[in-house]
Parts: structure tokens; sequence; C-alpha cells
């Protein structure tokens, strides 16, 4: 237990020391911020180029922003914020296989598993404060501006893209502990969501695809109930779960 | 005892051989240098005992316990310095230190004193910075501290003096020296001069083999001689010794080599004796640990 404790102190210091958290946290607020500030410019944009768009024929009338406009914005957002997140941890494994930092952990005895457990906990734990501090800042700005109770289940929407999000991180998990190298573990999310993405396309699967979380935006609008979700959540938890209990074992047996 | 034996270890990869049926024992307490070229397999051998590699055969066992590849029991035994040692460069020595010796299960009190007192033994008592700024030298000093912390029975240095320059040769030598008293020493290296300073046992690598193993004295005397020099006194007089025994070879000079038996040397030298032929001097070649490695490794 001590020292998985002080491993997963290890990955801390390294996300603080070397920059990544300040990097991370400042994207999830900017992003945040960005949500409801494009949801009041949007008036004012239009205005500005309503001009242009009455010489090709459209006619901007009075637009109507609230709550939701900033909602919808804000699930258009955070697939940036985890496209980021990727980017900025896709070596957190592949970076201490090539530099041969873990040869030392290793051989002092710190068992392998617990590589793979602290790392995610710290994965989780990251991605968990900074949508928190993305939703919060949103939800405050909403409130000021707005009134967020016209937004329908906002919470779980919310949840159900967080786990989306989860999904993603236990993916890198895996794909870490089966490649070398960072391109590689990208490029095999990418396939992952674009197969969740396909399967979501066929109707008789659609449900259970995974890829269904990120649309959260049909259960904003109250256009489906949390009853279309229930499949995908059950998928996801269990594909998160069979994600990090595969890894170990193949940890266990990597050559370093 | 035998700290660690290796039985018939083989490993493959792809179709290049690199261990073909290696067979090794490192006794206790002593300094064991493990000779062999570039790509010889020293570091495939070290990284099989260590369990981070797959033997494609054969059994290893450290302190009489067997070596499982992955997760290993034995490396409680084992302290291990790689050849680039790599460390988390955003922590100090300390912090590092501290990392280590949580990882391997020391009581707190135990990681402080030890860690002081061994980054005070290499040299690193005064650093407080981190360790991205260190030199090459620092960072294998580092190394070996780090190796030493959970006080292993076997230290693996995997040619720890290879990329230093000579301060920081002697450095590590001198420190490795003075930890025999503690633990046993298995080193890499194809650098002699290090082995005769301070190894006790040597094994020559050769084509995935052990060609040679013993003490360095042991060794020496496999090859009793590599000849005799001869030196005479005038110019005029050598000729008529390279006439009379052919296998002389001149070198300069009024300097012969001899390889032959000692009986052929006695007839030299009676024959020096009978005409009285000055001589400067006779002298035994010492055999060379460089030469019984070019040897063992042609």
């Amino acid at each position: 237990m001590r020292s998985l404790l002080s491993f997963m102190k290890k990955e801390y210091l390294e996300t603080v020391r070397t920059g990544k958290l300040i990097i991370l946290m400042l994207l999830f607020v900017l992003f945040g911020i960005m949500s409801p500030a494009i949801a009041k410019l949007t008036p004012w944009m239009m205005e500005m180029l309503s001009d242009t768009m009455a010489e090709n024929g459209l006619i901007v009338t009075n637009i109507q922003v609230d709550a939701m406009t900033s909602w919808t914005q804000f699930f258009k957002n955070i697939p940036m914020a985890l496209i980021a997140f990727i980017l900025i941890f896709s070596d957190i494994f592949t970076k201490e296989y090539k530099s041969g930092t873990l040869l030392l952990v290793l051989t002092k005895g710190l068992s392998r598993y617990k590589i793979v457990l602290a790392k995610t906990v710290l994965l989780l734990s990251l991605w968990t404060v900074g949508y928190g501090l993305c939703f919060a800042i949103t939800y405050g700005y909403n409130a000021y501006f707005w009134d967020n109770s016209i937004a329908n289940h906002l919470f779980s929407s919310v949840a159900v893209w967080w786990l989306f999000g989860i999904w993603v991180i236990c993916l890198i998990i895996l794909f870490s502990s089966l490649l070398q190298n960072n391109t590689g573990v990208v490029l095999c999310i990418g396939v992952s969501v674009l197969l969740a993405y396909l399967l979501s396309i066929i109707p008789k699967a659609k449900v259970y695809s995974p890829a269904v979380l990120m649309n959260a935006n049909s259960l904003l609008l109250g256009t489906e109930g949390m009853n279309a979700y229930i499949k995908a959540v059950i998928v996801a938890v269990a594909m998160c779960i069979v994600c990090v209990a595969v890894s170990i074992p193949v940890i266990n047996k990597k050559q370093l | 005892m035998d700290v660690l034996t290796i039985q018939n270890l083989k490993k493959n990869f792809g179709s290049k051989d690199v261990l073909r049926g290696l067979d090794m024992s490192v006794p206790e307490h002593c300094i064991f240098g493990f000779i062999g070229r570039n790509g010889a397999g020293k570091t495939t051998t070290m990284k099989a005992v260590l369990g981070l590699l797959k033997p494609d055969s054969g059994q290893i066992h450290v302190m009489g316990e067997k070596v499982h590849f992955g997760q290993t029991r034995t490396n409680r035994y084992i302290g291990y310095l790689p050849d680039v040692p790599e460390f988390y460069s955003y922590m100090t020595p300390l912090e590092y230190l501290n990392l280590c010796g949580a990882v391997s299960k020391m009581n707190k009190s135990d990681i402080v004193t030890r860690s002081k007192e061994l980054l005070a033994q290499v040299g690193l008592g005064g650093e407080h910075h981190r360790i991205k700024g260190f030199s090459r030298g620092m960072k294998q000093r580092l190394g070996i501290a780090q190796a030493l912390l959970n006080q292993p029975k076997l230290l693996i240095c995997d040619e720890p003096t290879s990329a230093l320059d000579p301060a920081g040769r002697k450095e590590i030598l001198d420190i490795l020296l003075a930890v025999r008293e503690q633990t046993t020493v298995l080193f890499s290296t194809h650098i002699l001069s290090d082995v005769e300073r301070i190894c006790t046992e040597a094994a020559f690598l050769k084509d995935g083999k052990i060609t040679m193993q013993g003490t360095i004295a042991e060794m020496r005397n496999k090859r009793s001689s590599d000849g005799f020099i001869i030196e005479t006194e005038q110019q005029g007089t050598d000729n008529t010794l390279i006439k009379v025994f052919g296998e002389l070879t001149r070198k300069s000079q009024n300097t012969f080599v001899f390889h032959g038996s000692e009986e052929r040397l006695f007839a030299i030298m009676q024959y020096i004796v009978e005409n009285r032929i000055p001589i400067q001097r006779i002298e035994r070649i010492e055999p060379t640990l460089e030469s019984l490695f070019l040897e063992v490794t042609k």
C-alpha cells in the first residue's frame, strides 16, 4: 500500500512539476468560460454579420440566447478539451518505457500492477477535477446571465459526457500497456472512437455504443430520456473495468 | 555460497542468437567482472537476471531463489545500475531515493539516514537541485546510491564506467571497491584496465557462452607466458643468434622475441653463455588480460 501511495505521489508531482497540471487547468477554465461567452456574443456577432448576410439573402431577425445556447455550446467545446487531455497524457506510459525510468523502480521491487493503478487514478482524478471545474464555471456564468432551470436532465447529461471521458481514459491505459509509442496510442483511441461512432449509426446496435454518450445534447433538449443511455452507460462502465483489468497482466508480461 | 547462478541460459532476438547456453556462477563477496565485446549479450544476461527479459530456456537463481520473468521476488536482493540510468528529472536526489526506499518497503527513518549516508558516499551530499541538470557522471553516482539503498546482496552494474572520463571512472571504481565489504558486485565492461584494477573474479562472454571464468590470477596462469624478450648489448653478435635459432623474431635492432618452450630458451641461454654474448636483458612477457581478451574473443 505504501509503495502504491508513494508511486501515486510521484505521478502527481510529475504532473505539477512538468507543468502539465497548469496547462490542463487553464484549458478547462478557458473552455468553461468560452461556452457562456460565445452564447453571450452570438447576438452581437450576428448583428455585425447581418449586412453581409443580407446581401446573400439571409435575413437575421432577433436572436434569442439563453442558458440552453450556452449548454449546447459547452457540449460542443468539451470534445476539444478531451482531445487536448488525450494528447497531453498519451505518453504517460510510453515515455517511461522509452526513457527506461521504470526499470529502476521495478528492480527496486515495485509491483507492476501498482504502476497501472497509480496512473489510472491520476488520469481519472485529473479528468474529473478538470471537467468539474469547466462545468462549475459554465454553470456559474449561466446562472448569472440566464437561468439554468430550462435545461432538462442537466446533471445527468453532464455525467454522461464525463463517463465518455472516463471510457476514453481507460482506452489510454489499455493501449499504453499494449503499445510502445504514444502515436500508436492516440491512433488506436481514434480508431476505437470511430468504431464506436460507426456502431452508433446502426439502428439496432446504436443503444450499446459508448459513442451515444457524446450526444448529451438530446438529453439536455429533452428529445430523449435517460432510458436511451442506460445500455450505453453499462457497456462503457464494463469496458472501462475490462480495459484496466486486461492492461495489468499485459504490463506484467511486458519486456522492458 | 553463490549469490548468482545461471544455467544454460538461451535467448534469441528473431533470428539472432544472443545467448547460447550461458553458464555462470558468482560467489559471495567478490567483485565479478563480466567481460565481452559490444553486443556480446552482457546487457541481455543482466536483464534476464532482473526478470525484465524472458529467456527462451535456462534457469537463473539469485540467493538460491529462482528468477521468474515479469514479477520476480528475487529483485529484493538486487541493486541494479543500468548503463545509462534514467531518473525522474523533476525530482531532487533525496526525493528520488525517498521514492526508491518507499517502493522497496524500507521504513521511513531508515530511508532518511541511508539516503543521506549514500549521497555523501557518492559525493552528492551537497546537491539539492533537481536531477535535470546532472552530468552523466553525477547520474551514474546517483545510480549507485539508488542501487545500494536497500542494502542488496548483489549489485549489478551494466558498464558503469564506459561513458565516463578518467576522473569519473576512478570515482566509480573507488566506490565499487568500497562497497565490496557489504555486497557482491557483478559488473559488465569491456574496459580491461578496470577489471584488472578492482575485480577478484571475471568471466569472458563470447558467442553467447562463457569461454573462460575464474579468479584474475587463475586466468593469467592459463596462459603461462606470452614468450620472452631477449635484448643484446651490441649489434655485431646478434646476427649469429638469429642464424642459429630460427624461431627468434627480430623486434628491433638488437631485441628479439622468442615464442617457444622453456627447453629451447635454456638452449639459447647456454649458447649465449658459451659464446659470451653480452646481454642487456632477458625478460618473460607477462600475459595481460588484453591479450587474453583478444585470444578468447577471436
